[in-house]
């Protein structure tokens, strides 16, 4: 039995974690997603959850990862400003391997910008912002309804991964209201369980993933984001070790990219293809829905990060693909890497979806 | 137990220089966290970067070595999230008072139920001697090579006034006062504060005639001013020596606290 309700993208996402067990918010106030906090302020302490404001996003980023390692479902919410604040602790997650969930409601930069405008600006960021290599986990919602399924996806990818899950949404479907359909339950994948009295960084499993020693349960585990063995313990000078280290943090995301792969696809046969994620779907679909041409195909992305570069081989007889972003081309970049045909960049700035006009536009223009 | 049943045995020796303050200061805190009764798996203990935040390291608990001045908003997150933890953060001046100012003031105001115990050596020694905002006027340094010109924080007057429900200053010379400020702090519903200022004979002392360690310590001991005598002076209406810190129970206060086990 479903329920039925009209809500604002950032109350889907809110209700999505909270259906998702999410029981530790720290955030601080940023436009466009502040309606999270909010929402979260009201409801966590009713469900015997945390709400706690933080001084700033460095900060909210930092509480939720030391709520992470007792057990807690985290999250926090912010957008680019914010974002940008959190890059040190982002990669201290990473590198501690620390579930955790940040929602980014991205708005247009650079610096303040647009504060109140739409945006996908922070898609490199989100993946490459931190110093150092490391791997994460991003999902982009184009509707109400995503931002509340991609929210309790991205804890289930958080515990599962260990690693900071991204819910890179964007002004646009943040702040919309559609109906969206609420499901009883949120399927949950936990984290590995912990062989007591093993190395607590040891990754003896396939996927590479550590079981999780929670606090409190007398594993007495250092975590440290200097470089450490799989005791946990600094090894900060030792050259193979850093790169066993870092290679593992990365391999375990990449090497299950395939695995967490979720995109939809329109006219496989199609040559001409447009791929979009988060607010940018919406134009496709208008297109898609308006035009009768079965050689204009769709691939629509949910998980950015890691690219679903399979997905674009589906495409076998595509001679083009057009991607229209919020930003000058940032996935686009990552598509022509994939593929030997040319990649139109469609970027589209300033706060405003593209038009379908201007979609169709592209699809008639020779390249 | 003691306090060396909480060491990590097997990460010995530290990296700690010959005739650091530091280890003086753990000493002491384990020794109050031991005399407290509490189990292991029931006591974290956070850090950030630098000398004082690699203590975490080599103590036998769960514990979170962070990022740089960032150990207040970590222990803030742990012990929201999980009251039943006793939570005990290891900082320093650089970590605490500089790029992690902002976190300790809400901390204090917050008054949340840490106990923060912060080796004040003035100086930046991980990064080799750089001025820290304890740094004393005139002090060298390297990034003060004129002499500091910039006055000092006095950290406990900070905690203070942003709401701390317990701060106390002693040094490494007192640690039988300093092992029982920790006591006080850990058993202080709330924020509690204990400022020890350390001796680091490598980067600052070389620099600022304090060539031997027993000077520096001799030094932090002569120019301790018990508070109780504070007091009398300006009771007196008497001027308090100008190359003189206060030490003691500064403030012992009971506003409301966050994160207090249910």
């Amino acid at each position: 039995m479903t329920r039925t309700e009209f809500w604002q993208g950032n109350t889907a996402c809110a209700e999505g974690a909270l259906a998702a067990g999410c029981n530790f918010f720290g955030g601080y106030p940023i436009t466009p997603s502040t309606e999270i906090a909010e929402h979260m302020a009201v409801k966590l302490p009713k469900k015997g959850g945390v709400f706690i404001q933080m001084e700033d996003e460095i900060a909210s980023m930092a509480s939720i990862i030391g709520a992470s390692w007792t057990g807690a479902r985290a999250m926090t919410a912010t957008s680019g400003p914010g974002f940008s604040l959190m890059m040190e602790n982002i990669g201290f997650a990473a590198m501690t391997e620390t579930p955790c969930v940040v929602v980014n409601v991205q708005r247009g930069g650079p610096s303040t910008g647009q504060p109140t405008m739409s945006a996908q600006g922070d898609m490199m960021q989100v993946r490459f912002g931190s110093h150092g290599d490391y791997a994460i986990i991003a999902l982009c919602p184009a509707t109400v309804q995503e931002m509340y399924e991609l929210t309790a996806k991205a804890f289930n990818l958080a515990d599962q991964y260990r690693v900071p899950v991204f819910l890179m949404a964007d002004e646009t479907v943040g702040h919309m209201r559609e109906k969206i359909l609420i499901p009883d339950t949120v399927g949950r994948v936990g984290r590995k369980p912990f062989v007591p009295g093993t190395p607590p960084f040891r990754a003896a499993d396939p996927d590479l993933i550590p079981g999780f020693p929670t606090f409190g349960t007398g594993e007495h585990v250092h975590v440290t984001g200097l470089t450490h063995d799989e005791r946990g313990y600094p090894c900060a000078t030792n050259p193979k070790l850093h790169m066993a280290l870092v290679k593992r943090l990365i391999d375990k995301i990449e090497n299950a990219r395939d695995k967490m792969a979720d995109y939809d696809i329109v006219n496989p046969d199609a040559e001409q293809v447009f791929v979009a994620y988060g607010g940018p779907v919406r134009t496709v679909m208008q297109v898609m829905h308006d035009t009768k041409d079965s050689n204009v195909g769709f691939l629509r992305i949910r998980t950015v990060w890691p690219f679903p570069e399979k997905a674009l081989a589906k495409f076998r007889n595509a001679k083009r693909f057009l991607v229209p972003e919020m930003n000058f081309g940032q996935i686009a970049r990552e598509i022509e890497r994939h593929v030997r045909v040319p990649v139109q960049s469609i970027p589209k700035l300033g706060g405003e979806l593209h038009s379908p006009a201007e979609l169709v536009a592209a699809l008639e223009e020779k390249p | 137990m003691t306090f060396e049943d909480w060491y990590r045995q097997d990460r010995l020796p530290h990296i700690y220089c010959a005739g650091c303050g530091n280890g003086t200061i753990i000493n002491c805190t384990l020794a109050a966290v031991d005399s407290m009764g509490w189990k292991k798996e029931e006591t974290v203990f956070v850090s950030g970067i630098g000398c004082s935040s690699r203590a975490p390291g080599y103590i036998l608990t769960d514990s979170l070595h962070t990022t740089h001045g960032r150990a207040l908003a970590f222990a803030t997150g742990v012990k929201m999230a999980k009251p039943d933890l006793h939570v005990v953060v290891f900082t320093g001046d650089g970590d605490l008072a500089a790029i992690g100012g902002n976190h300790f003031i809400h901390a204090c105001r917050r008054n949340i139920d840490l106990t923060v115990v912060c080796m004040n050596n003035q100086i930046y020694g991980m990064t080799g001697g750089q001025g820290s905002p304890t740094t004393p006027l005139k002090c060298l340094s390297s990034t003060t090579p004129y002499g500091c010109a910039e006055p000092p924080f006095d950290l406990c007057e900070l905690a203070t006034a942003a709401g701390a429900n317990y701060v106390a200053r002693w040094t490494s010379y007192h640690v039988k006062e300093l092992e029982k400020a920790v006591k006080v702090g850990l058993e202080t519903p709330g924020f509690s504060f204990i400022e020890a200022l350390v001796q680091c004979p490598t980067a600052f002392g070389r620099r600022n005639k304090f060539r031997q360690v027993a000077d520096h310590v001799e030094y932090l001991k002569t120019h301790s001013l018990l508070r109780a005598k504070r007091d009398r002076l300006l009771g007196e209406g008497q001027p308090l020596p100008e190359d003189m810190f206060v030490v003691g129970e500064l403030t012992k206060r009971n506003r409301p606290a966050m994160g207090v086990k249910r």
